[in-house]
Order: C-alpha cells, then sequence, then structure tokens
C-alpha cells in the first residue's frame, strides 16, 4: 500500500510500487486528464507535480510519491481561475489539446519560480513538452500573459 | 462524478423530420466539456439532425465532423449559430453518431479530412440553423396568434416587437419540433454577418486546460480491461506460434490471445499489459517483407526517375523545347516515410455483445470503421454504434482506409469476452507503419536566352496511397494516383511546356495521406527546384513566380503580401537568407517567407516563417490563423527532423529520441496574413504544411549557397557551410 494526496486529498493504492505514477493515476484513480503520450519522458504530455516539482509520471515509479504531495491538471484550480488558465483561453492555446495538460504543468511550476520569465526561461522550461498540432507561438505568448495576469491579481 | 458514471449516460433522441425522415437516433452525449454541460441539464429537442434545443435554451449543435484540433467544434456552431440567431453563450458541441444525414456532403459517408470540413459544410450547417430559426418563429406566432412575418429571432429569444412579447428558444422549442419544417430557406447576406468571419474563442478551450476534455483514451466503461498488442517487426508478418507462460505470470494480466494482427495481452489496467508484452516469446513467420530497406528502395526509385512513367500532365511538348533550350538544369529531390505521431496514441474501446457492438474512439471515418467492425463481429452496420470522442490529434492517421485501429480492437474483444480498450504505445504508432509515402522527383527545366522557363518535365516515383483502398475508383484515374501527383499535375505557373509523370513501385510498407498528403512532397520538390530555375536564369525567385503566376490573381496576391510583409529586399543580418514559397492546396492559395541561418556545425535556425493565405471566406479567422501556424511547424518537423527508415524490413526509429518532433525553443515566431475574401471558403487544415520546407531550403541557399533536396535537412549537409 502506497499513501499520498493527489490534489489535496489522501489516496492509497495497491499498484506494484514499480508501477509508473500515470498508470496509477489514470488507471487506479480515474483521473484522466493526465496523458499518456510516449512513456520514455520525451514528451512531457503526463506532466503533474510531486511537491511542486514538474515530473514525467509516466517514468516516476509510483514509490516516488508515497507520502508526498501530487497535483494533476484537475487540482490546479476548481474553477478555471489559475492565470495560466485565463491565458490560455484568452489566447485559445490549444488545439487537439492533448497535450496541454503536460503543458499547463510545466509552465505553473516555471510561474511558480520565475515571476517574469523571459523567452529564454521558457524554451527552458518548456521544450520537454512536445505539442504535435504547433501551439508553440501561443503557449509563449499564454505565458507571458499568464505572468501579467498573476502580476495583476497579486497587485490587488 | 467519475468518468465512468458519466459514460453510461445516453440520451435517445428523435431527430426532426427535416432530413432524413424522422429517423430514431440513438445519440450518445459524451460530455467532453462537462463544464458546459452540466449546465445544460434538461433534455434537448430535436430541430433537425443538427439542432437540438432543450428547455432551460441550451442550443445543442451535432457535430457530424471530427474535433481534432482544427476548431470546427467551433466553426461549425458559428455557421448554425449565425443563422439561428442563437445566444452564442449557450452553444454547446455534441458528435454525431453514424447515420445517413451525417454523411459528408461531397464524400458520401461520415469523414473528416481533406480540409474539407468548412467548406462542405458552409452551406448546409446555415441552412439548418435557417430552418430551426423559421420553426421557432413559427411556433410562437401560433402561440401568440400573429402572422410570422411579424416576428423575428434574435440572441435566442422570438420576438413580437409591436406587442413587445418574446419567448425564449427553450420555452419554444418542444412545439417548434412538431411544426412541419420549410422546404426553403432564404440565408443571409453576408453582410449582414455578426458572427461568420468574426473572431469567436474555441467552445472547447475550458475543456483543454483542466482536463476534463475526453479523448478516446479517457473512456472507462464497467469492466474495462486494457489490451496491447504484439504486432509483427516487419510489414505483412503472421504468428507462427506464441509461448504467453511468463507474461500471463504478470500480476493483472488476464488472458493473452491470438489475433489476426498478432498477440494480444489483456489485462487489468495498460501497465500489467505492457508488461506482459514484454515477456512474449513469439515466432513470426516474417513473409517477403524482411526484403524491404530504404537504401535499396532509395536506389530502385532513383533509376524509375531517369526512365518515363504513366503521364499524369502534357502541355505542349516539353522533351522538344528541352532540346531547343538555351540553357538546361536538372535536379532530383527526396523526401522519406514520415509518420504521422499523434500525441494521443492510437486507442479504441469496444464493448461487443451477442447483437450490439459500441466503440468508442477518435476517429475520423466513422462509416468505414462502422462497417468494417460490424464484418468483424458479424453484425450488421446498424448494429454497430460509434462514439467519437474528441481525437488528441488526426493528421489523416485516424481515417484509416482498412479501419486498421478500430477492427484489430473489436477483433482482441472478440476473443476477451469482455468489454476491451486497446492502446497502442508510442512504438507501435511510430513502427505501425501507414507512413506518409517515401518519394523521389527528377525534374528537366530548359530556359530560353532571357532566363525564362521554356519547358518543365517532372517524374514522380512512389507508392500510390489510393491503390487498394474503397477509394481507388475515386482517386486512381488512367494509372494515375491523384495524390501523388497532386500539387505537381496542377501547378498554377505559365510554361509553355510542361509534362509530369508517374511509377507507382508497390511494397509490404502500408502507406496513407498525411497533413497535406502529395502536396507534402509535391510543395517541397516543385518550389525547391522552381527556385533553382530562378537562380539559372539570373531571375529573382520572388519575381519570376510572379512573372509566371499572371494569369492567378488570387496566387498573386498571397505572395505579393507575404513579399511586402516579409520585406523580401530589406536588409537582414549577416548570415541570414530569405526563401520564398507557394503553394495551391485544398483550393487555398498559400506563399510564405522563410528567414533562417546555418550555424557552424549545420544547424539550421528558422527565425521567422511569414505566411499569407487566401481560403475563401473565413469563418473564424483566429482558427485560420492557428491552423496556418500549426501546419507551418508540421512542416518544420518534416523538413528538419523527421525520417521513418527500414533496414531488413524493420522499422529503425522507435520514439520521439530517434523520431524528433520540433520543440519549443526550435519554433520560429510566425506571422500569418489572410487575405480578404467573399468566395466560398476552401481548406485551411493542410495548406499550411506544403511551402514550408520549401521556403526553408530556398533560405538555406540564400544564405549559404547549398542547395539542399532531401528532407530532412541534416547537419551534415551543412557543416562546412
Amino acid at each position: 500500500m502506497i499513501s499520498f494526496t493527489v490534489n489535496g486529498k489522501p489516496v492509497s493504492v495497491e499498484d506494484p510500487p514499480s508501477t509508473p505514477l500515470l498508470w496509477v493515476i489514470r488507471d487506479s484513480l480515474n483521473l484522466t486528464g493526465t496523458k499518456f503520450g510516449c512513456g520514455m519522458a520525451l514528451c512531457g504530455a503526463c506532466t503533474v507535480h510531486i511537491d511542486g516539482q514538474a515530473v514525467r509520471s509516466c517514468v516516476a515509479p509510483v514509490s516516488r510519491a508515497e507520502g508526498k504531495k501530487v497535483t494533476t491538471i484537475e487540482g490546479i484550480s476548481p474553477d478555471l481561475t489559475h492565470p495560466l488558465q485565463q491565458a490560455w483561453i484568452e489566447i485559445d492555446v490549444p488545439q487537439c489539446g492533448y497535450c496541454q495538460s503536460g503543458q499547463i504543468m510545466s509552465a505553473a511550476v516555471l510561474l511558480a519560480e520565475k515571476a517574469s520569465p523571459t523567452d529564454e526561461d521558457i524554451d527552458e522550461a518548456m521544450s520537454g513538452n512536445i505539442c504535435r498540432c504547433g501551439t508553440y507561438p501561443r503557449i509563449r505568448r499564454a505565458i507571458h500573459r499568464a505572468a501579467e495576469i498573476k502580476a495583476q491579481k497579486g497587485a490587488k | 462524478m467519475t468518468v465512468a458514471t458519466r459514460m453510461k449516460r445516453r440520451d435517445f433522441l428523435k431527430t426532426g423530420a427535416a432530413i432524413g425522415g424522422g429517423l430514431l437516433l440513438n445519440l450518445y452525449v459524451p460530455d467532453w466539456a462537462p463544464a458546459r454541460a452540466a449546465r445544460a441539464s434538461s433534455k434537448p429537442v430535436a430541430l433537425n439532425a443538427f439542432v437540438h434545443i432543450s428547455s432551460d435554451d441550451w442550443v445543442t449543435v451535432i457535430s457530424n465532423h471530427s474535433e481534432m484540433g482544427q476548431g470546427i467544434y467551433t466553426s461549425l456552431p458559428m455557421l448554425i449559430a449565425e443563422e439561428l440567431e442563437a445566444d452564442w453563450s449557450k452553444i454547446r458541441v455534441q458528435s454525431s453518431p453514424v447515420a445517413a444525414v451525417y454523411n459528408h456532403t461531397v464524400f458520401g459517408m461520415m469523414m473528416t479530412g481533406g480540409s474539407t470540413t468548412t467548406n462542405s459544410e458552409y452551406d448546409r450547417f446555415r441552412k439548418m440553423g435557417a430552418m430551426a430559426r423559421v420553426m421557432l418563429i413559427d411556433a410562437a406566432a401560433q402561440d401568440w396568434g400573429v402572422d410570422p412575418g411579424t416576428c423575428h429571432a434574435e440572441k435566442g429569444f422570438v420576438v413580437h416587437a409591436a406587442s413587445k412579447r418574446r419567448a425564449s428558444f427553450g420555452s419554444l422549442a418542444e412545439a417548434a419540433s412538431k411544426i412541419e419544417p420549410p422546404k426553403d430557406v432564404v440565408l443571409k447576406d453576408p453582410k449582414d454577418f455578426t458572427i461568420i468571419g468574426k473572431p469567436k474563442h474555441r467552445l472547447d478551450t475550458p475543456s483543454k486546460t483542466n482536463g476534463t476534455a475526453q479523448f478516446g483514451l479517457d473512456v472507462y466503461i464497467p469492466g474495462l480491461l486494457t489490451a496491447v498488442v504484439a504486432r509483427s517487426p516487419v510489414f505483412g508478418g503472421k504468428v507462427t506460434s506464441f509461448n504467453a507462460d511468463k507474461a500471463k505470470a504478470v500480476p493483472g494480466v488476464v488472458d493473452v490471445l491470438e489475433v489476426p494482427s498478432g498477440v494480444a495481452v489483456i489485462a487489468k489496467g495498460f501497465w500489467p499489459a505492457k508488461l506482459g508484452r514484454e515477456r512474449l516469446d513469439i515466432i513470426w513467420d516474417e513473409g517477403p517483407g524482411t526484403q524491404i530497406s530504404t537504401v535499396a528502395m532509395r536506389e530502385q526509385f532513383a533509376a524509375l526517375s531517369k526512365t518515363p512513367g504513366a503521364l499524369a500532365k502534357k502541355v505542349g511538348d516539353s522533351a522538344g523545347a528541352l532540346a531547343g533550350a538555351t540553357k538546361t538544369i536538372t535536379a532530383e529531390f527526396e523526401v522519406p516515410y514520415l509518420s504521422h505521431s499523434m500525441m494521443e496514441p492510437l486507442n479504441t474501446v469496444v464493448d461487443l455483445r451477442e447483437d450490439h457492438c459500441e466503440i468508442w474512439t477518435g476517429t475520423q471515418f466513422q462509416t468505414g470503421d462502422r462497417a468494417a467492425a460490424a464484418g468483424v463481429a458479424g453484425l450488421k452496420p446498424e448494429q454497430v454504434d460509434i462514439h467519437t470522442t474528441l481525437l488528441g490529434g488526426g493528421f489523416g492517421r485516424r481515417a484509416n482506409p482498412a479501419s486498421d485501429f478500430v477492427t484489430e480492437a473489436v477483433h482482441v474483444a472478440k476473443v476477451a469476452k469482455a468489454p476491451v480498450k486497446v492502446v497502442w504505445t508510442r512504438e507501435d504508432d511510430i513502427r505501425g507503419g501507414w507512413y506518409r509515402p517515401m518519394w523521389y522527383d527528377h525534374f528537366e527545366a530548359g530556359l530560353d536566352a532571357s532566363g525564362n522557363p521554356v519547358a518543365w518535365k517532372h517524374t514522380i516515383v512512389g507508392q500510390s496511397i489510393f491503390d487498394g483502398t474503397m477509394f481507388a475508383g475515386f482517386g486512381i484515374k488512367n494509372g494515375i494516383d491523384s495524390a501523388s501527383v497532386e500539387g505537381a499535375a496542377d501547378i498554377l505557373y505559365t510554361i509553355p511546356n510542361i509534362q509530369v509523370d508517374l511509377h507507382s513501385p508497390k511494397n509490404e510498407v502500408p502507406v496513407q495521406w498525411w497533413r497535406s498528403v502529395g502536396h507534402s512532397h509535391t510543395g517541397f520538390s516543385v518550389e525547391a527546384f522552381f527556385d533553382e530555375m530562378a537562380y539559372a536564369g539570373g531571375k529573382d525567385p520572388y519575381q519570376l513566380r510572379r512573372s509566371l503566376l499572371a494569369g492567378q490573381p488570387r496566387m498573386l496576391a498571397v505572395l505579393d503580401l507575404v513579399a511586402e510583409k516579409a520585406h523580401w529586399n530589406g536588409p537582414l543580418p549577416p548570415g541570414h537568407g530569405r526563401g520564398i514559397a507557394t503553394h495551391f492546396s485544398f483550393d487555398s492559395y498559400v506563399a510564405q517567407i522563410a528567414e533562417v541561418s546555418v550555424t557552424k556545425d549545420g544547424t539550421v535556425r528558422v527565425h521567422r516563417i511569414i505566411a499569407a493565405v487566401d481560403c475563401g471566406r473565413t469563418v473564424n479567422p483566429d482558427t485560420v490563423k492557428a491552423q496556418l501556424e500549426g501546419g507551418i511547424i508540421f512542416g518544420l518537423t518534416a523538413a528538419l527532423k523527421t525520417e521513418i527508415t527500414l533496414d531488413k524490413g524493420r522499422v529503425q526509429q522507435r520514439n520521439f529520441h530517434d523520431y524528433p518532433m520540433l520543440r519549443m525553443f526550435e519554433s520560429p515566431e510566425i506571422e500569418v496574413y489572410i487575405v480578404p475574401s467573399t468566395e466560398h471558403p476552401t481548406g485551411v487544415g493542410e495548406p499550411g504544411v506544403p511551402p514550408v520546407a520549401p521556403a526553408v531550403a530556398n533560405a538555406i541557399f540564400a544564405a549559404t549557397g547549398k542547395r539542399m533536396r532531401r528532407l530532412p535537412i541534416k547537419a551534415e549537409d551543412l557543416r562546412s557551410a
């Protein structure tokens, strides 16, 4: 039995400890926002946070989450009010949308660490996430925009 | 609410008699956007097959086309809302079941592809909205005892101005559904449009930012098992025998069973299924596919390209003109097999019962999949329901002419005797075939004493996509596969003598349409060779295009626009070069200019791409821009990154480390300009792809003096530059 929290809720799972966290989240916990793309930590579609750090859950064994706080896309805001969600909607970033959970989870860590990321910061933080539809220019714009939204919210 | 419980909810809705004669449809409500769906709680009434309205005033647009990123779950509702006079804040979308009423207006079956959704539905969806509006107005007028001609609709209400009465669409829907649909409706004058042509935020974006968007992989139904299939390492191979003892020992593995495509490991979840597959011992009869090597194919194709093929186009006498030309040039171009590599790997959920089969999948080809699934299940097509989920990318792969990923899943469900989800891994996807064909092109051009082209001869070599499919009669005429020569046999340039011919060698590698299909190679080869021809004649490549497009005003306009926006003759940083390309595809006109530089180690840096497009009237202009942006990135990946190669029949790539996608740090600035037009809408999803590779290759020449005639462009070809 491995115990941790997902989006604030305590969970205990009986999957073997070496099972990738991704499949525990999807198949055992029925949270389907976190996506399977490559299984080799190459595309970032499965990105979640463990104690605030971006982790590729397709290669992270569930044992790594023991006693920790896991956040998935479903947990970043209850009502689409995260600055990244607002910016994503304003700029209409997604096309097929499949990679966007992972994009947002990677961007969320960047934004938590850097209030006003530069293009170089974005290149560095986001280059582990593939978007086959080619939404990169809009993701870049949306991260800059989210930083503005976050700053405005902070100023209130 | 879990996904599993949501999946159980179904509505049985009667469509209106407007089209299809009141047929009864089993309509599945997928709740792919629960945030919007939750607010629409009351049961919708069908005014026709495409417009359903519930008593709480929500309008549900039934989409017969699949949403794979191209934005049609917003553009199609815009067409209806424009004529319906709906309240845009109360519009939602759901996917249609498979029924004749939902067939593609041109293809006669339910499918999404060929950049045709908007142009094929532009009239029908507006008409459906207008018919529903007339019925709602009639219902209100009857209730009020007034002449319907004195009522009008606005923002979700029918209004009788004289008496200041108003009734919401929701309150009228039940009565309106019983009214005889009008035979003819007058559609709006485009000058009165308030929605079409005005940017609208996509309806599906919120669900794609909080994890609620439901793709095929996200479908869970009670009792569902997961399967992965071990397929032959060589195309066309068959299982001789297998030992599943070690696979079955993996906790969670339920069964291991043979299916026509290989061996299925069926488990309680993906992970044990995958672990089980790794522990299978299979002996394959690999068959003749082991002979395939792309190195040998390249030699075969190159030799063929120097011989005459089947004639696809002949204007004048290119052989005679070449013999009499002042100067001739020749060049050969080649492009590899490519995998579609949608971010969502293929998957299908099948619940097969004795007299019924339910399928959930992200497909572009519902009619074909249903018929093929029924054949495997031993049922009639009417006994098979396909629920179309959102597609995590399609790019053509999910319109498979053999319905490969659907029929395989039905085979697995048949032997598993339980509801099953078949999931492909990324390796399965990249090694699974159905590639964009490998192509080899040979060109000769003749110039007169002034450097003007007088002869153009183009020989194409590559596998036929249509051959052997149900579309062969449609796609192949007089031995010419239209998909092999599109963008080559129909070039817009005025050259007095043109000849295009084709060789279509066969082999075991399955090939398929891939975003922009034949244009994905002809765009590159034609436009890169055109550039060589311009330089050979001492002409500016933009100006030579201008002069040979004098009879093509729409292409000329996009060409001039892109040249102006990119400052074609403007200064550039040292080491940078500009390249230009045009391409006509899917009835749309696109021109692009790339600005690149090449580092000392041969790495190509694409700094900017400027694009101009004329795609007729735009429905959602920001979506047009997004599709061009996406097409450009997709085309850049093909230009700079990816190739599928085979040796001894084995695909040599397996995942994104050796089949790499363009990433954020490599993504250029992109500007897209739309030429205003009042023409009928044309394709948008694919036309952005073909001009990218030639624009980049031509820019590399401008920057380095080196001609790149093979994709993907490799650093080793440029290292000493």
